[in-house]
């Protein structure tokens, strides 16, 4: 798993996003066993207190859950690991449409423009404009 | 109770006043960056914690005792320049710390200098600079202390070495000691700590979360720094 962070948001809120990510796409199957809190911190390079927090907030949401001795583990909840899939997904559609917003796009150019993209829509009318 | 605490903690050199009513606390389990542009007061500080200097007026414990001999047995070191013996080979300086500190954790050292590739028949003065960096780091946060000082520990090393120091602290990490790290290459540091301090002129400017700080204002403890110290 590659960790990265930006300047502009908290490390632990970065952590549990990129730990979901990791956990929607399979990189920490539904019922695995996650390592430990000091491996995962010495992996991302990040504070083990930042680490437990990121972890202890999963933990909260139901998307990990630690047994006393074992460790923590990923849900087997696979509706709720695909609710968490929607919701970072929303967040990246959210981000997008706000860069499409500030350049200018309308909604119906930009739904136009993603159709073209991905080779729904053989014709369009709104590139020519541009 | 705190592992380190100074109360209106002053410090002066003649004329010069390197350190001026500082009051702070480092708490265990804590990973805090001590930070301030050059000549702030970073290294008196750490001085005046193991002993190597004495205040010239208030107060500064290490676990509630004044810094002396018995505050030397809970606090590991790390000078800013290289100040184990060169003459040495890996295990002379292994049986030399083992000698020193009961805390020693010889197996622990022995772990990382093996994962390093280097040779218990190597003298330390054959060895590059950061190599010797990363062994004297290795000698200090091998012993199983209350407080580590580590005094630039990332100062002229590359990028390469800085990651494996860093990762070298955080895989040492104790929850009842704690880590002061003083260094101005902040961005680099910035994900590994708890806390930072500022000084700046031997005083206190702020001392906060990592993460409240990029909580409250948006920026990161570099963009921080740069804005309150802007020259």
């Amino acid at each position: 798993m590659r960790w990265q962070f930006s300047n502009d948001a908290p490390i632990y809120t970065q952590l549990i996003r990129q730990i979901k990510v990791g956990i929607v796409s399979g990189g920490f199957p539904p019922g695995e066993r996650l390592p430990s809190v000091r491996d995962l911190a010495t992996e991302a390079g990040v504070n083990p207190n930042t680490m437990q927090r990121a972890l202890m907030e999963l933990e909260r949401d139901g998307l990990v859950y630690s047994q006393r001795t074992a460790g923590r583990f990923v849900t087997e909840d696979k509706a709720m690991i695909e609710t968490a899939k929607r919701g970072l997904a929303e967040r990246h559609i959210k981000t997008f449409l706000e860069a499409m917003l500030n350049l200018g796009f309308q909604q119906e150019e930009i739904v136009s423009l993603l159709r073209q993209e991905t080779g729904e829509e053989e014709t369009n009318h709104v590139s020519s404009g541009m | 109770m705190s592992v380190l605490e100074c109360k209106d903690l002053c410090k002066s050199f003649g004329h010069a006043q390197a350190l001026d009513h500082v009051s702070l606390a480092v708490e265990p389990g804590r990973i805090v960056g001590l930070l301030g542009p050059n000549g702030s007061g970073k290294t008196t500080l750490i001085k005046l914690a193991n002993g190597l200097l004495t205040p010239s007026s208030g107060e500064i414990t290490v676990c509630g005792m004044a810094p002396g001999r018995e505050s030397h047995g809970l606090v590991s070191y790390l000078p800013e320049r290289t100040s184990i013996p060169t003459w040495m080979t890996t295990t002379q300086l292994l049986d030399f710390y083992g000698d020193f500190y009961s805390d020693f954790r010889r197996d622990a050292a022995e772990e990382m200098l093996a994962h390093l590739n280097i040779q218990s028949r190597q003298r330390i003065k054959q060895m590059s600079k950061g190599t010797r960096e990363k062994v004297q780091l290795i000698m200090v946060m091998s012993r199983a202390a209350k407080l580590y000082l580590l005094d630039e520990p990332i100062g002229g090393v590359d990028p390469a070495t800085r990651d494996y120091i860093l990762s070298t602290i955080i895989g040492n990490y104790d929850p009842e000691a704690a880590v002061v790290i003083s260094t101005h290459l902040i961005s680099d540091v910035e994900k590994v700590l708890d806390e930072v301090i500022f000084i700046n002129q031997g005083r206190l400017v702020l001392q906060s979360s990592v993460d409240d700080i990029r909580e409250e204002k948006g920026m990161s403890v570099d963009e921080l720094f740069r804005e309150v110290f802007k020259c």
